[in-house]
């Protein structure tokens, strides 16, 4: 749960990235609490991948603070790396190495010692339901369980914040609702997690959402209260109506 | 029409716009030209020598002056022990140490005879042939030239033509090899990646899909290759005339016609390839080892095929390249028309004819 | 250092379970060698004489039996007119003609004089070359014989000179081609996996994505150029052991000097190699652009090496600009130490150059490998 008494573990103020003269994120801020199960919400090319990008270390912002986990996002990448997990769009395992090999891989780069990577293995593949599976290359492995194999390699580590990008895409709706059962055990044990997705009804599941609109954040606040401000019966209404007036021939959804 | 213009249009921009493929398929020809015209040779040049002289005398000098002054030869050491020979060959300075038996001067006043010995690094072997040879040739003109003093001469001149080439320029013998491999380079190489790229991507399927016929589609890719082989054979014919001097003897319109035929052979081996490989990488891996590298190795462009062993030139007999070069050199270099290559000719429209009709086969097969 | 054993385990399971690696680890030197050291051979045998002796006299006949006595040359055609021995050159069938002309014998005697023809077929200038040098020799041999025999010893009062020539061809001396060739193809061997396969493989990663979810651990820039680098060191210098084998066995190359020297010169070699593909698929931004521009880098300066001629006979600017070319060096070297036995104190100076400029491609290219863009 979201305590704001306690500091931020993230802190954006304007944050700016430029591609040449295209603005891709326009003064972005925010502020994320441990704990906290953050929506970063917006459609395909409002500027999400960014961002996400640049708090993860794997991009220079052009202007503005930002501060994740403590460190500096401009000058202190290394160690932001070490306190964060992130699982991108495209991929996250090595499709030719087996369930344990990945899990040992990314275990050891984390610096865990073999004894911890041994018995914290042995628990992930029990509670997955992968014991047939230890020694399959991922390659092997349907979508959906590589999805939350890739989850649960990226808070091996237990990270102070996990990002995901899309995590959910392309995958059935069960699938979905036990990832996200994933994703709750995981801020219950004190992870923070930031998660980019374009599936409005998954915004109903965090504490807050954000969402942003050709570079912009249009709108920030917990999803009863957007629902409510905007008048509305659903995120996806608040969605289509921020997002009309910038893009006057998006189909209704 | 339109739809066919359009989709060529889209190949051309394609690769136009990856300017370091362009960089490279541009360059290549130039830099091997350039490197096989001005860097690899046989000369016999600043060739490190060293002289073993057990003698000291007179006309051991004078030798070694002849042999110093003749230009081809540079003296890196005097050696004075037997066991320096070793070392001074270990050190890769000397290719050749010229021993003077002890007493040469006397011997050959009083016996009338007297010994050299030259030692080579006959590493590499032709190098080592030639520098005694040369060697050799001037110690026995000192021996004529200072034998006519005392004794009338008797001359047999040799007189030399150096025929359809005569600089000996090595470029001669590189630029058709040079033309044949650039040929397949970018028609066959280039055309079997960029239609593996398509099916690799699966955009291929989304052409096929599209009204355009698939032999449009084929075409379409095949042609801005085409054009582009074109042009660098005109390089290279550029580029061997000015600056090394290659001429085209015979007629050009021939050659260019000829050339025309060996890049449609390219391309529908090209082709050929493309429809086997289901990725980028494995077409480029079979174009290299499987084209590529026989053409440079087994068509007679740097390595004679007659010195291969029987089974080798079995296998030479197979490839496209070998027949090229052979019509290549004939037409530029002997200035022979169509008479002396008819047969050649033939067996590249052959090779083309076979190659096209599997690969039709294979894409018919592939779409039902 | 833990982080790096993590990451060349994975490494080495990647390559070895890439279905194409291991074949082309292990067949392509087999290739290579059979058909490269067969077929490249710059080796001269039996040069196509065409005969046109307009004299037919006994000097002349002399004279063309100690050119069918040389191993070099075959005589394929005799012939009174010129027109059969022309068409004979233009078909291919003779290399070179020699016309001897009428009155050769008769202006010999009496004018001290006479000229002997040779039409060389000059395409391939380095036959003509080296054909045109042994039939000056062999011509110039027998003209000796000539000025001995004519000149009647006993008449005149100082006796003619001749010096011996005797010559040894060390390290080789059968003058076989397949020598010299050997050690260049393990050179090439060892070059192509060091810089192909180790930049290939890290484009792929690019190109699939894979490249961002190691950037966005904590690894180090080094730990993950050394992870990527060091198998492909260790496959190469495998295939050197395997090229080295198969070049014994098929083709009894000689091994003259210490193979430890060899293969340390082999893997400080490898820094540069490695250094340079790393660099070009940092920079390349497809599979395909990174293997072009390694491929023509490769071509160049194989070339340029002394692949196929030695080095030395190079101009003089070939030279200087070997110098930065990683491939000259190595070539020698290998040669060097195969053929000659040339020891530590003889190679030491290309040994430390080659290591600083493996250092600084190594430095360069892990600088320009950036982690965050």
């Amino acid at each position: 749960m979201i305590n704001t008494a306690r500091e931020p573990i993230i802190r954006v103020r304007n944050m700016v990235k430029k591609f040449g003269a295209f603005v891709a994120n326009d003064r972005l801020s925010f502020e994320i609490f441990p704990g906290e199960i953050f929506g970063f919400l917006g459609a395909n090319g409002a500027g999400k991948t960014t961002a996400i990008r640049i708090l993860c270390g794997l991009s220079k912002p052009t202007s503005g603070e930002i501060k994740v986990a403590g460190f500096d996002a401009y000058h202190q990448t290394e160690q932001i790396k070490h306190n964060i997990g992130y699982m991108s769009q495209k991929f996250s395992l090595y499709e030719d190495l087996t369930v344990y090999e990945n899990i040992r891989f990314y275990g050891g780069i984390y610096g865990l010692t073999l004894s911890e990577i041994r018995s914290r293995s042995a628990e992930l593949i029990d509670q997955l339901g992968l014991q047939d599976f230890r020694n399959v290359l991922i390659k092997s492995l349907p979508l959906g369980w590589k999805q939350k194999l890739a989850f649960s390699v990226a808070i091996f580590h237990r990270p102070k914040i996990v990002f995901l990008d899309e995590p959910t895409s392309g995958v059935d709706p069960i699938t979905r609702r036990q990832f996200w059962s994933m994703i709750y055990a995981a801020a219950h044990d004190g992870i923070t997690v930031f998660v980019t997705t374009h599936y409005m009804d998954e915004a109903e599941y965090c504490d807050r959402v954000s969402i942003m609109v050709d570079g912009r954040i249009a709108a920030l606040d917990t999803p009863e209260s957007l629902i409510r401000s905007f008048q509305v019966k659903n995120i996806n209404d608040v969605f289509i109506k921020l997002a009309r007036p910038a893009a006057p021939n998006e189909v209704n959804q | 029409m339109n739809r066919f213009a359009g989709f060529v249009r889209k190949e051309f921009f394609h690769i136009f716009r990856d300017k370091r493929t362009l960089l490279i398929l541009f360059g290549l020809p130039i830099a091997q030209m350039l490197i096989f015209g001005f860097v690899i040779s046989n000369e016999v040049r600043d060739v490190g020598i060293a002289f073993y002289d057990q003698s000291h005398d007179a006309v051991t000098r004078k030798i070694s002056d002849k042999i110093v002054s003749s230009g081809y030869f540079l003296p890196e050491f005097n050696i004075q022990s037997p066991d320096e020979i070793e070392k001074a060959f270990r050190s890769g300075k000397v290719r050749e140490v010229i021993v003077f038996e002890p007493e040469f001067g006397k011997k050959l006043e009083r016996l009338g005879t007297a010994n050299v010995q030259l030692i080579l690094d006959a590493t590499d072997a032709n190098l080592a042939n030639l520098v005694s040879n040369y060697t050799t040739g001037i110690i026995q003109d000192f021996v004529t030239k200072s034998n006519q003093t005392t004794q009338r001469p008797i001359q047999i001149v040799p007189e030399v033509r150096m025929l359809y080439n005569e600089n000996l320029e090595s470029a001669f013998l590189f630029v058709p090899g040079i033309m044949a491999l650039i040929m397949v380079l970018v028609s066959a190489m280039m055309t079997s990646i960029s239609i593996a790229r398509e099916k690799e991507m699966g955009t291929m399927e989304v052409l096929l899909i599209s009204p355009l016929k698939p032999m449009q589609i084929i075409i379409g890719k095949v042609v801005p290759y085409a054009v582009l082989s074109c042009v660098n054979v005109i390089t290279i014919l550029a580029l061997g005339y000015f600056v090394f001097g290659v001429p085209v003897q015979g007629s050009l319109a021939l050659l260019l016609a000829e050339c025309l035929l060996y890049i449609l052979l390219a391309l529908s081996l090209g082709i050929l390839i493309s429809s086997v490989a289901n990725s980028q990488l494995i077409a480029m891996l079979i174009s290299a080892v499987g084209l590529m590298l026989p053409t440079i190795l087994l068509s007679g462009f740097i390595f004679p095929i007659e010195n291969m062993p029987k089974i080798l030139q079995w296998i030479c007999q197979i490839m496209p390249a070998k027949w090229f070069i052979i019509i290549i050199k004939d037409i530029m270099l002997k200035g022979v028309g169509l008479g002396y290559v008819w047969k050649e000719t033939l067996v590249l429209i052959g090779m083309t004819g076979l190659f096209l009709l599997i690969s039709l086969k294979k894409f018919k097969i592939r779409l039902e | 250092m833990r982080t790096i054993l993590f990451l060349l385990q994975k490494e080495f399971l990647q390559v070895f379970r890439n279905r194409m690696m291991l074949p082309i680890i292990f067949v392509m030197p087999l290739i290579q060698m059979i058909i490269l050291v067969n077929a490249a051979t710059m080796e001269m045998k039996n040069l196509n004489l065409f005969i046109v002796d307009q004299d037919l006299s006994s000097t002349s006949r002399q004279l063309v039996d100690r050119f069918a006595a040389s191993p070099f040359f075959r005589i394929s055609g005799r012939s009174f007119a010129m027109d059969e021995a022309e068409s004979g050159l233009k078909r291919g069938q003779c290399d070179i003609i020699i016309h001897v002309p009428a009155n050769f014998e008769k202006r010999l005697v009496r004018e001290n004089r006479a000229e002997v023809q040779f039409l060389i077929n000059a395409i391939n200038g380095t036959v003509a070359g080296i054909g045109y040098a042994y039939a000056a020799s062999i011509t110039a041999g027998y003209n000796r014989d000539i000025l001995l025999k004519w000149n009647n010893p006993t008449a005149a009062m100082t006796p003619i000179k001749s010096i011996g020539v005797r010559t040894s061809f060390w390290y080789n001396p059968e003058l076989n081609y397949k020598v010299f060739m050997v050690p260049a193809i393990l050179a090439v061997l060892v070059t192509v996996i060091g810089a192909f396969l180790s930049g290939l493989n890290i484009v792929r990663e690019k190109e699939i994505g894979t490249i961002e979810q190691i950037n966005v651990t904590p690894i180090r820039k080094y730990q993950f150029i050394i992870g990527k680098l060091t198998p492909f060191l260790i496959l190469a210098l495998v295939e050197l052991g395997v090229g080295l084998t198969l070049g014994k066995l098929l083709f009894d190359i000689p091994i003259n000097g210490s193979l430890v020297l060899l293969f340390s010169t082999a893997a400080i070699y490898l820094l540069v190699v490695l250094g340079m593909g790393l660099l070009v698929s940092s920079l390349a931004g497809t599979q395909q652009q990174a293997m072009f521009i390694n491929f023509f880098l490769m071509i160049v300066m194989m070339m340029m090496s002394g692949l196929f001629t030695s080095a030395e006979s190079m101009p003089d600017w070939a030279q200087t600009a070997n110098i930065f070319n990683p491939i000259a060096y190595f070539m020698r070297l290998v040669r060097m130490i195969l053929l000659k036995g040339s020891g530590l104190a003889d190679i030491y100076r290309d040994v430390v150059s080659l290591f600083i400029f493996g250092i600084a491609m190594l430095s360069l290219a892990t600088w320009c490998y950036r982690k965050t863009t």
